[in-house]
This record gives structure tokens, sequence and C-alpha cells, in this order.
């Protein structure tokens, strides 16, 4: 651990030179950096990452303010305006926007100007990108899917689904064998988004799903309800563990852990927590949610987290540069591997990490996501929406006859909100 | 020299003349000013707030009465508002519990302080330890509350999942604190009941419950009020155990008005300051029925004297 | 005395008495038993679900340990003292003056300026939240412990205004005349003749102001939002985030937080009571 360490800041050191000093020739100042990576490994990550770049700039003085993640949610508006950083990370599309509009957060589009980051990360481009500029950059993202226990799948002699009359039949089968299919917390509503998301790219595509987070399709027009219709025919199998409304993500782990569920349909970051739960990489196993509409365009969920530069910030050189160290290749490859965050690099030219889910997440998302890349339901939509909408999802879990009731209420909302 | 002492007699004077009018007033300035900025004048700024539409971030827009319109067709602010009245209701079950515990421990058999104080207990704890606890008791997997309704042979509850028991289920969580409250206020309003009336009334044959109707609890007034007083309060400010044990859900099922005020106008997803403060208008309308009451009161109290 | 002393009723009731008492009190208590009970469980016992049982050996010390050195609990912990004592301190001495002030002078304003601190005291405080947190933002004190203070200071004041100035109002007045006759100055009645006498007040009245002030959450999640700044119970929720489901901690971490004013309620009993019941007995 230790002599990778070395050898990244070795080559850091030589690839800053190489540069020509441009980024080393003396950052002065302060550099105030607030960041939301509260649990253990993200936030190790990130202070040896700012470690490194307070090498590089010996005469910057660096100041790294942790905060709880979902206290950071809310305290993020205040401290933008009253209390400004020079550097805060956040996350990418809509869930910006309030900040973007309310003009908190620098237009970067310089930095992406530049050719290394215009070509390197251009994927990612478009989730900052709002009325044709640059807000940010990402520094992570990370796939979504079906993670599952291997074992019991083996065990009762299924195999990974690809359809949704298989997907059923599997689930059928794991209902049979006394088990539940998915284990999932909903207290916090975002989770059932991810269900949606899947549902919804699925059965209408992900243009469909788009328009419908951005207020140009109705929540009771017949495609969403064909969606609604699909999750109802596992909802009605009961093949969701039961109380999951009181549940949050991490306490929904432990049915999938004891068996007593066999998969999680979640984001990459739910792996760390299994493992650590003591499953190993023989008993776990991911596959891509399958096809539901014959024909339509798989698209995937992949949200991506970003870092912005505040515009009350005080040193915003500094912290311009602060943003290239983080998206350029070797630190992308560092900060994204399997010992610390374990996620995907956003940087082309970086590599992914020798870790069987994230090789599978990046296949799947490079080659296998045609219809499109959606950052997730709560980032997509307007967070006024997302709160109703995912309140509404979580209603609809628990009591699927309410559909009709949650629909004219989304729409009520659809016309309030985006007006 | 001598002009500048006759000054200054004068000034003494002047002030000797008037010490006791000024004193009041400059005894009470620092109170006054501190309570103005920050208490008075912030529910004015509410009521104005109310008129506007803004997200906290950027302009506010000023739209008139349209965040009440919006009120009148929101569904969570019904469900609020129901949930303020059950609040209400079932909160002021503090007040026969603390009374009857107040009885049963209105003894005087060794080791009684310290029982009384154990009783007390619960007041002292923050709500947020207590909405923990209680979480874990109805914990649909392990809490212990279904371990003793499965021990009866009834069904499992999942009460804080369930959109018709959470509400309840929580009061429950608060009544614990609050009954204790209750309680001590009894306890020192049956010292000083007037053991000659209850003599009396024992020589008039009254027993039992009819002693406690007709003899003691009239005499527990004072304590009755402030119980009714405190409790009304405390149901109406409900906000740390609904945060914690629920956080509104199961699908708002949970929220109250200053809940739901806090969840638009600062959670995660909340924007909306000028929706919040309508909202909050709305529950200040409520409560100044009850301070009105209060205040009248008060004074009629006043004028006794 | 009622209900009828237990000296004056049948043998078998006093003996079911004296059972009866210990067994409410458990029963009374059994949440807080409970959470000490989780307290000094190991991890295993909670993923054998052995969580209602007794402790299959006890981890109090490893438990209570890892509160004060695997988090930031120390930190909001000394926050709570730093934004509850200076409160205490403000409020206390803000109401003296006010109570002595509407208590002992006659003047046409008195009773609404009263009426006022009551009223504003009574007030739903989440009316003020919006534009408190405004405020507090504008001034800079977002997020810092003396903005925190400065706000409950004023708004303790109302009750605290409430509870001196009826207090004042019961001391024998003719103190205060026989002063003035002699021609001492109004600030040295306040400060010789009154304060001395309120000491008792002010006793109580800090106790309880402590109580309610280690206890606040809502103002605590308003106006703060770090480590640098949070009382413990803020930091609580963000403790329970770190350790989610590790049951023992959390009951370890909620027995760390609650203590103060357990601690505060134990010493201070008769003021504490003294405090909450004035005016339930006329």
């Amino acid at each position: 651990m230790r002599s990778i360490l070395k050898t990244s800041a070795a080559a850091m050191a030589i690839l800053a030179a190489t540069l020509g000093g441009a980024s080393a020739d003396g950052l002065t100042g302060n550099l105030k950096i607030f960041l939301d990576t509260s649990n253990p490994a993200p936030r190790a990550t990130m202070e040896e990452m700012i470690a490194q770049f307070g090498e590089k700039n010996p005469d910057l003085t660096i100041e790294t303010t942790v905060i709880d993640r979902e206290a950071y949610k809310t305290q993020i508006r205040n401290f933008l305006t009253a209390n400004a950083p020079d550097v805060a990370n956040w996350y990418a599309a809509n869930r910006m926007r309030p900040y973007v509009e309310a003009g908190l957060f620098e237009d970067v589009s310089d930095l992406w100007a530049d050719p290394e980051i215009a070509e390197n990360l251009a994927s990612t481009k478009g989730a900052l990108t709002i009325d044709g500029k640059q807000w940010g950059v990402p520094y992570t993202y990370y796939q979504w899917g079906v993670y599952y226990r291997k074992d019991i799948f083996d065990e009762l002699g299924l195999s990974e689904p690809a359809t949704w009359e298989e997907e059923k039949a599997n689930c059928q089968k794991i209902l049979d064998a006394g088990k539940k299919c998915y284990t999932i917390g909903t207290k916090f509503l975002w989770t059932a988004g991810g269900w949606f998301d899947y549902l919804n790219m699925r059965t209408n595509g992900f243009d469909f799903h788009m328009d419908l987070l951005t207020g140009k399709a109705s929540w009771q027009s017949d495609e969403v309800r064909k969606t609604f219709a699909n999750w109802r025919e596992l909802i009605d199998m009961g093949a969701f563990i039961d109380n999951h409304q009181t549940y949050s993500w991490q306490e929904a782990l432990p049915f999938m852990v004891k068996g007593d569920a066999a998969a999680y349909l979640m984001g990459n970051f739910a792996v760390a927590p299994l493992r650590d739960a003591g499953l190993t990489d023989d008993q776990i196993d991911f596959y891509q949610f399958v096809e539901i509409t014959p024909g339509v365009e798989k698209a995937e969920d992949a949200p991506t987290d970003t870092f912005h530069i505040p515009s009350n910030a005080q040193n915003k050189e500094a912290a311009r540069e602060f943003l290239k160290f983080v998206v350029s290749p070797d630190v992308q490859t560092q900060i994204n591997d399997g010992k610390h965050l374990g996620q995907l690099p956003v940087n082309a030219k970086s590599s992914v990490d020798d870790d069987k889910f994230l090789i599978e997440g990046f296949e799947m998302l490079s080659t296998n996501a045609p219809g499109g890349v959606a950052q997730f339901f709560d980032r997509d939509a307007p967070a006024e929406m997302a709160k109703v909408a995912m309140e509404g999802l979580q209603e609809f879990m628990v009591k699927p006859d309410n559909l009709d009731k949650i629909l004219t209420r989304l729409d009520r909302a659809r016309e309030r909100i985006y007006k | 020299m001598a002009q500048a002492s006759a000054a200054a007699s004068r000034q003494t004077s002047w002030w000797h003349q008037n010490q006791q009018r000024l004193t009041p007033w400059l005894f009470l300035a620092p109170g006054i000013l501190f309570f103005l900025f920050y208490v008075i004048f912030p529910i004015f700024q509410s009521f104005n707030l109310s008129l506007y539409e803004w997200d906290g971030l950027g302009k506010a827009e000023f739209v008139g009465l349209y965040n009440y319109e919006e009120l009148y067709w929101d569904d969570a602010f019904y469900t609020s508002l129901k949930n303020n009245v059950i609040w209400l209701l079932l909160y002021l079950a503090a007040i026969p519990a603390g009374l009857f515990i107040a009885l049963f421990l209105n003894q005087t058999v060794t080791g009684i302080r310290l029982y009384k104080s154990l009783f007390f207990f619960p007041f002292v704890i923050s709500q947020v330890v207590v909405g923990l606890v209680f979480t874990w008791f109805y914990d649909p997997t392990f809490g212990i509350l279904n371990v003793l309704l499965g021990a009866v042979g009834l069904p499992p509850v999942n009460v804080l999942g369930d959109e018709n028991w959470v509400t309840v289920g929580i009061i429950v969580a608060g009544l614990w604190p609050q009954t204790a409250y209750c309680m001590i206020l009894y306890l020192t309003g049956l010292n000083a009941v007037d053991p000659e009336q209850i003599e009396a009334g024992r020589l008039d044959g009254a027993k039992g419950w009819r002693m406690l109707w007709y003899i003691i609890v009239p005499q527990l007034r004072p304590a009755t009020f402030i119980a009714f007083v405190v409790t009304i309060i405390g149901a109406l400010r409900s906000f740390d155990l609904i945060s914690v044990m629920t956080n509104g859900g199961p699908f708002g099922a949970s929220r109250v008005l200053s809940f739901y005020m806090f969840e638009v106008a600062l959670s995660e997803y909340g924007f909306r300051m000028g929706y919040g403060a309508a909202i909050a208008v709305v529950l200040f309308l409520i409560m100044l029925a009850f301070i009105a009451y209060f205040l009248w009161s008060m004074y009629k109290e006043e004028k006794a004297r | 005395m009622f209900p009828t002393p237990i000296e004056r009723t049948s043998r078998a009731w006093q003996i079911s008495y004296q059972t009866l008492l210990p067994l409410a009190l458990i029963l009374w208590l059994l949440p807080l038993i409970a959470v000490a009970i989780f307290s000094v469980k190991p991890d295993s016992d909670f993923a054998n679900a052995n969580y209602w049982g007794w402790p299959s050996s006890f981890e109090g010390f490893t438990n209570y340990a890892l509160v004060f050195t695997g988090s930031d609990m120390p930190q909001y912990l000394l926050n709570s003292f730093k934004i509850t004592i200076p409160t205490v301190i403000g409020a206390v001495t803000l109401s003296c003056m006010t109570g002595f002030a509407l208590g002992v002078y006659k003047f046409k304003a008195n009773i609404w300026i009263f009426f006022m601190f009551v009223a504003g005291n009574f007030v739903p405080f989440q009316i003020l939240m919006v534009p408190v947190r405004d405020l507090t933002l504008q001034m800079g004190l977002y997020n810092t412990i003396t903005g925190l203070v400065l706000f409950h200071v004023a708004f303790q004041t109302g009750f605290c205004t409430l509870f001196m100035r009826n207090f004042i109002r019961a001391l024998p007045f003719e103190l205060i005349e026989a002063a003035r006759v002699e021609g001492i100055a109004e600030w040295r009645i306040f400060w010789y003749v009154v304060l001395p006498l309120m000491k008792p007040a002010i006793a109580a009245l800090s106790v309880l102001i402590f109580t309610f002030i280690w206890n606040d959450y809502f103002w605590a999640v308003v106006l703060t939002q770090g480590v640098e700044s949070q009382p413990v119970t803020a930091g609580i929720t963000s403790f329970n985030a770190q350790y989610r489901a590790a049951y023992h901690l959390m009951s370890a971490g909620s027995i760390v937080a609650a203590l103060p004013p357990v601690a505060m309620f134990f010493l201070m009993q008769r003021h504490f009571i003294a405090g909450l019941t004035l005016g339930a007995v006329k």
C-alpha cells in the first residue's frame, strides 16, 4: 500500500515536472476545500489526494473541512452564500442547477476549453453543462445494477437473467425457496428512485424518461402507467422485503448478507459494505438490469460526483489548478481504484482498477448502454419534483392501489414546478 | 469649575426626579431589544416572506397570496394539519397520566424521594435519544414490541412504517417525557392540597374517585393549568421526534406543520422559503388561539390581585 | 393528604404497594435500561440477534472508549458546553433585569411588555426559522457558536422574564419601600436588596435553561452545520450515520450525550423542581 503510494506520488512529481511547472510554479495563499466525503474510505482518499496537491504547492495553505454527507446536502446553500470555500464537491446535472441559476457556481468553461480535458472527459461534459457552459468538473462516477448472491443463485439453479420474463421466473423460484428477491430500504426515498429509473428506461426508453423528469411528459401518460404496471408485477409477487419503508439503504444490507434476500438494485458503493460484512467475491456478483420492452435501447444510471468553484471563492486561481489536478489521468486512476473510492475514473486516459465489479461496470457503460447514461432520479429531476415523486414511488411500493391518486398528485406538482 | 458642578448637581437632581420612571426602561432595554430583534420582528418577517416565492439563493419574487392558494391544494398540508390535531388531542393524555402517577407516588415510604426523581428522569433526556430508543422498540425485525405482541398471539405491526399507526407511535414516545413533566407538576400541587378539606370530605363520606374528582382535582387547578399550557406548546412544537424517528415518512404520513415547514424550506430537496413561511403563519394562527387564551387567563388573574 | 397515607391502610395493601413501586419504576424506565444494556453489549450480540437478552460479555469499556476516541463526540460535547453555559448566563442576566423592572415598577406599558415576552415565548419557534437563519447568515454568524448563543439568549429571555417577574412579585415589597425611604438609588436596590433574594430563582432557572438548551436539536440543525460548532444533539445524528446499525455504539453515544443534563438534574434536583413547578401551587 505504502509503496504504491510512493510510486504514484513520484509519478506525479515527474508528471508535474514534465508539464513544465505550469501548475507547480508557486500557488500561494489559502485554499479552502469543503467535502461531503464523510465515510472512512472516501475521506481518507480525499485527504491523501489533497496532501499530494499540497506537496506540489508548498506555498499554498490548504484547509479541508469534511462535513457529514447527509448534512452537506442541506448546508451547501448556506456556505455558498455566506461562507464560501474555494472548492466544494457536489453532484452533476439538475442537482447543481439551483446553484448555477443563482450564480453561486463559477463558470469553468475555460478549463473545458483545454483539449486535455475536453477530449479525455468528453463523456461527462453533458452532465456538467447548463446553458452551454460548464460549471465544474467530475471526479468519479459509478454504475448501477443488480448485485446478487451468486451462491444462492447457484443453489437454486438460477442464471443471470436477460429478459423481463427470465427476471420474474428467477424471482418466483427465489420466493418459492422462502426468500425475498430484492432487498431495499426506502426510508430516505431515493432507493425507490433507482428502481423507477430502470423500469421506466427499460419500458419506455431513455428519451421518454428524460422527458418525464424534465417535465415534458405527463405522469398520467400510458407510458408511465405501463412502467408502474411492470413494477406492480414484482410487488404483487411479494418480491421486495417487507417493511422496507422503515429502513435506510444500509439497514437493508443485512437481508442480503444473511441470505434472506437474493439481490439488491444499487450503485457500486454497495460492494464495499457487502464485503465488509463478510461476503466474498465468490458470493456476490453483478448483472445489468434486464431488457423489458424488446428493442428499447438499454440506458444506464451512472451518477457523477463533481467539484465546483463557488462564485464567492477567494482563491480561484488555486481552485482551478486543483480542479485540473483532480481530473488528471494519474490522480483519477489512483483515487478511483479498489483501495480508495472503488469507482470509475472520469478521465479516458486513466485505467480502471482490476476489480471485477469495476471492470464489469466499465464494460457495461462503455459498450452496452447505447440508449444513454442518466445521472439518477434525484439528479435528473429538479429537487422539488424529485422529492414529491420519490415519496409517491415509496407510497406506490407500499400501497400499489393508490397509483391513480399518486399520479394525479405528481402531475399537479409538475404543473407548478416546471412552469 | 463651579459652573460644572452646578450643572452636575442639576443633572443629578433631574435624574433624581425621574429615576423611578426611567429605571425600569433602562433595565428593560437590553432584554426588549434582544427579544424584538430575534423573536418579534422575525414573526412579522415570516408574514411578509409568505407573500414571496424565494428559493433562498436568488431574488425573492412577490406572488401575493399564491403560497396560501398552493396550501389549499396541497395534500401534504392537510396530512400535516390532521396530524397536528391528533398530536394536540393525544398529547393531552399526559395530563391524566401524570396525575395518576403523581397520586401513586404521593406517599411517605422510605426512598420515595429517589423514586420520584427517577420517575421524572425521562424529561431530562434529549428527545433525540428518546426517539432513537423508541425506534428500536418499534423495529419490525427485532423490536421488543413485536416480540411482546407475538407472545400474546397478535400479529406483528410495523408501527413506524404504517401510515395509520406512525403518528400514534411517535406520540407515545413523546408522552413518555411529557407525562413525567405533568407528574412533577401534580406532585407539587398535591403537597399544597388543604388537609382540612380532605377530612371534611371524608366526613361527608366521599371516597376514592368521588373524593378525587370533587375535592382534589379542583384544588389542583393551578397545576392543571400549567400542565395544559406546556403540553399544548409541546404538541405544536413537535419536531425532534419526527425528524429522528421517521423523517416524516412513510410517504409523508407522520408530518406535522412544524416538520413540513422545515422540509419545504430547508431540507435536502426543499427550496421554498416563502411556502415554508406560509405554513409557519398557519401554525402561528393556530397557536394564537391558545396564546390569547393563556394571556386572557393571566390577565384576569392580574386584575384579581 | 390524598390518597390515604399508606400507613393507615391494610397490611396487605402496604406490602403490595412496596412491591409494586420498584416494578412500576422498572417498567417506566425500561427504555433507558434497554439503552444502558445495549451500550455494554458486544457487537456479536446484535449479529446473533440477541437484542433484548443479557449481554454475552461486558464490553462497556471498549464501546465507551470508542465513542471518545473513534468519533468527534468529544468535540460535540465541548461545543454543547460552549453553547449552553453562555446562554444560561446571558438569559438569566437579562431576565433578572427585565423581571426586576416588570415586577417592581408600576407603569402603563408594564403588562403589555410582559405579555409580549410571554406570547413570544409561547410562539411555535419554527415560525422564526427562516428569518432567524437569514439574519444569522447576514451577520456572518452562521455556523458559529456565537450565532446560536445569541438566538438562544434572546428566545429564552421570554420564558425567563415570565419566571423572574412572577418570582419578584412574590417578594415582600416593603423591603423595597424601606430602601427607597432611605434614599437608596434604584440600581442599588436591585443589586443589594432584590438580587440576593433572587438566588433560589436564579439557581432554579439556571438548571432549567441548561437542560433546555443542552437538549435543543432544532436550532442546532438550522443554525450550525459542522463539527466545529454543532452541539451533541446534532452530533449524535452524524455519529449514528457513521455507526449505522452498530446499536451498541449508538447507545453508548446516546448515553454520553444525555449524561450532562442528567447529572445537572441530580445535583440540583430541588432547584430544578422548584423551577419547573413555579406557579403550580397558588
